[in-house]
């Protein structure tokens, strides 16, 4: 019976397909917003796991941004770090800090905060086997190099600088004087956690509690998390709506078809490809208000031939030879404006934002631009490379607009040329290496609304994100001098002065700030983005 | 037969390994991983070498394969950066992605065969000149812009179709997007069918069978459907491993959390753990389905045997 057992073969691989189909079925679409004022929202698949002193990027971020509140927060609109669950922040000599919580104020599974919730979170955060992304926000405490040593193993499991006082009170002592730090205490990673996250780990992973406007109603990794308001929630800034679903889409571009098909309320990143159309398809539902973001080109000063006396002329003459304008209006359709200092606008004026700081070596002057690169002894190597990852965003084109830019100043079309990386993940380990010996773009999101954040982890000698090995010491001395300033005003100023550093050495090209995007439909209203360009989602009505 | 399937299922060994050792290399050579998992900025030293340890990216690459490899035998496919086990991506996404393949399999081979046959029956008449004409279309458009298309028209102009998939991915949302997953290798299904009928048409035991009597529904169901499809076979066969390796664009543009967006995710993420998970079972899925292929040619055509 030959034939039989074929034809039980055949069958056999039906089965097989037939039970795959059977297997997956099911479950309900849930396309749109719905009733109950419940506000659908795109969505990226975050990272890493949702801890709050473990994620960095923006998409783990706005779950934090709902479902925990710090000590400070940052007002949505003016970004100024205002107490939250701080009563207050005493320091007499800006290096030691007594921090008192406020009262009245649980987790939603009901545990009450107190000031060890803060204390064991932040050690939890610095500490070395626990492999938190964010563990250097830390890094100001005393004893962090004990939890967190360069190489090797933790020496201690807690930092010697946080001190438990009583149920209320906590006391801080940094390594070094820093007037502004209280400050920093907005960003997720100096959250609360309550003991569950310490008792049960894996459980909290999956489903995180925290103590902010909503709670966690269904989280499915990689596709989708259902928040829904947490109604006991003891803050004046409550969720003005019914709950939020995140949907994770692979492409924003579906999103922005999802959002104009109407099977979704809120995309928070419009593509650079629609960008055109937006106005016409959203109208006033588009949203586009500037980031605490600005791109950079970034020069390598391990290069020896990078690192002369000419060296500065001839990055002053590179940053005249770009024609910010014009690549801010027709590349990003004016969701970028261009860069005349080294912060953000989002900082404001008191915060430390100078426009126009830069002066002409930001501006765009053929002429000059020519003279100086000549003066310097011209392009290192004859040829500018600028490196730039191609997979995601839109930076090939930019890329060769700034190269275009360059060779036509140059009157030579092979000055400047882009070199693309496959991934992100290759370009920063070649960054990170040192491997790149032309320009390559680099961009700085701000922690935290703070001119510090826009200079120190950027230019000071050895800093975390220094990348370029960029070192001076005068530059060095003046942040120095910024952070122990105990008068706010003061300390700006200083910091501003430390920016003018940069503007006689630019030792990185400002290009330009980035602006937060958004459409929304006309289901829902009092939309908008803070300065992370996050949704303030607790703020948004459903009609 | 036995003794073929086994000696088969030996030859699937050193491929297998083979293949799984080159996506291995790849996915090394193209860096540090560990790098892009902090953003704009550098991880710092003492955190990364922690997470290289975790990951096991600390060993020399041989190191890492064996290891690798011992673990895929156990069932221990690693753990994807964000923290999940890959075989709970592997759960979540190939039961979306097969459902896809499936659907786009029917589509091939309901509508490329019956194209297929009605055209080759009817050479030289205008629906053969017509459906050559829409197949030549088909095959050069490329997949992303018919994908692109039919969301725009059916999903935001007409509203038939939701634009994107969601999550649960029941089949009558993968209706549109499996089409489109399907289409070139449809177009190419119905012109194989139709050269291959259209041969056989005028063969000896055709006309045997005509000149018996037999009905015409039988001669061309029986006889000549029965041995023209040994090619469309072959084809379809190794299609089931393009198409579901091979959907990455289409599983984009709807949005469709399937094997695509893991692949996607995880070559972005240089998450080898993921990538090489993926394409392990994937090459398994192409293996197989090509002894089904080899199998089903003895069920077809019983001429072909195998010792």
């Amino acid at each position: 019976m030959r034939g039989a057992t074929q034809a039980k073969w055949a069958a056999c691989a039906v089965a097989v397909a037939l039970a795959a189909t059977a297997c997956g079925g099911g479950g309900s679409s849930s396309g749109g917003g719905g009733a109950d004022g419940i506000v659908s929202s795109s969505w990226g698949d975050p990272q890493n796991p949702l801890e709050p002193a473990n994620t960095n990027e923006v998409q783990g971020g706005k779950v934090l941004d709902m479902i925990f509140r710090g000590l400070k927060r940052y007002d949505p609109k003016t970004g100024a770090a205002t107490n939250m669950l701080a009563e207050k922040i005493e320091t007499k000599d800006n290096q030691n800090f007594t921090i008192t919580v406020k009262d009245g104020w649980t987790f939603s599974n009901g545990e009450k905060i107190t000031a060890k919730s803060f204390v064991d979170a932040w050690n939890y955060g610095a500490l070395l086997k626990n492999n938190q992304k964010n563990a250097y926000f830390f890094g100001y405490i005393d004893g962090y190099s004990k939890v967190h040593p360069e190489s090797g193993s933790a020496r201690a499991n807690t930092l010697s600088g946080l001190k438990l006082v009583n149920d209320k009170t906590f006391t801080v002592k940094l390594m070094q004087k820093f007037s502004l730090w209280p400050d920093t205490l907005g960003y997720p990673a100096f959250a609360p956690l309550p003991r569950a996250f310490f008792t049960d780990h894996a459980a909290w992973v999956s489903k995180p509690i925290g103590n902010g406007p909503y709670t966690i109603d269904k989280y499915t990794k990689g596709s989708s998390m259902n928040l829904r308001k947490w109604d006991k929630y003891p803050g004046d800034d409550k969720a003005q709506n019914g709950g939020i679903d995140l949907k994770v889409y692979t492409d924003n571009n579906t999103a922005y078809t999802d959002l104009t098909a109407g099977n979704l309320d809120l995309v928070d990143d419009v593509p650079a490809a629609q960008l055109k159309n937006v106005k016409a398809d959203l109208g006033d539902r588009y949203i586009n208000t500037p980031a605490g973001i600005i791109q950079t080109l970034a020069f390598p000063f391990y290069v020896k031939k990078w690192d002369t006396p000419g060296g500065i002329k001839v990055r002053q003459g590179l940053s005249m030879a770009i024609n910010r304008d014009q690549i801010t209006g027709q590349i990003f359709q004016k969701t970028r404006t261009p860069a005349s200092d080294w912060t953000s606008p989002v900082l404001g004026v008191d915060g430390g934002f100078k426009k126009g700081l830069c002066g002409a070596p930001c501006e765009y002057n053929a002429a000059n631009a020519k003279k100086l690169i000549q003066e310097g002894g011209g392009i290192p190597g004859g040829r500018l490379k600028i490196s730039y990852n191609a997979d995601t965003g839109s930076h090939k084109e930019w890329v060769d607009a700034v190269c275009n830019s360059i060779n036509k100043v140059m009157g030579n079309n092979k000055a400047c040329v882009g070199a693309p990386v496959g991934t992100f993940a290759d370009f920063r380990s070649q960054v990170s290496q040192q491997k790149l010996t032309g320009a390559w773009r680099a961009g700085w999101q701000m922690d935290y609304p703070l001119i510090q954040n826009f200079l120190q982890p950027v230019y000071y000698t050895d800093a975390s994100s220094n990348d370029g090995k960029w070192s001076n010491k005068q530059f060095d001395g003046l942040v120095d001098k910024a952070n122990a300033e105990s008068d706010k005003a003061k300390a700006v100023s200083t910091f501003q002065d430390a920016e003018r550093v940069l503007v006689a050495q630019m030792p990185v090209i400002p290009l330009w700030y980035q602006n937060g995007s958004a459409g929304h439909s006309d289901r829902i209203t009092n939309v908008s983005l803070n300065q992370f360009s996050v949704p303030v989602y607790e703020q948004i009505k459903v009609k | 037969m036995g003794r073929y399937v086994i000696r088969r299922l030996l030859q699937m060994i050193p491929v297998f390994f083979g293949t799984t050792l080159l996506i291995f290399l790849m996915v090394n050579v193209m860096g540090d991983p560990i790098a892009g998992l902090c953003g704009e900025r550098q991880c710092d030293p003492a955190t990364a070498a922690q997470l290289r340890s975790e990951f096991g990216l600390d060993k020399p690459v041989w190191q890492q394969y064996l290891t690798y490899m011992g673990n895929v035998f156990t069932g221990d496919f690693g753990t994807a950066f964000n923290g999940q086990k890959v075989t709970d991506l592997m759960a979540t996404a190939f039961p979306i992605t097969i459902r896809l393949t499936i659907v786009a399999l029917l589509f091939e081979i309901v509508i490329g065969i019956s194209l297929g046959v009605v055209t080759g029956l009817r050479r030289g008449r205008p629906i053969d000149t017509t459906v050559l004409i829409l197949t030549l279309v088909v095959i050069s458009i490329p997949t992303f812009v018919t994908g692109l298309l039919l969301q725009l028209l059916l999903g935001v102009k007409w509203g038939i179709i939701h634009p994107s998939v969601s999550s649960q991915a029941p089949l009558n949302e993968l209706i549109i997007p499996g089409l489109v997953v399907a289409s070139v290798s449809l177009a190419y299904v119905t012109r194989l069918t139709r050269t291959s009928i259209a041969e056989n048409a005028r063969a000896d035991y055709v006309r045997t069978a005509v000149a018996k009597g037999l009905p015409r529904r039988r001669v061309i169901i029986r006889h000549l459907l029965r041995n023209s499809l040994i090619p469309v076979v072959t084809f379809i066969g190794t299609d089931v491993g393009a198409l579901m390796g091979g959907a990455i664009v289409t599983e984009r543009i709807f949005n469709i959390h399937g094997v695509g967006y893991q692949l996607y995710q995880g070559i972005l993420r240089q998450n080898s753990q993921t990538v090489v998970g993926f394409v392990t079972i994937l090459v398994l899925v192409f293996l197989a389905a090509n002894l089904i292929v080899d199998l089903l040619y003895a069920v077809l055509d019983p001429r072909i045997r195998y010792a």
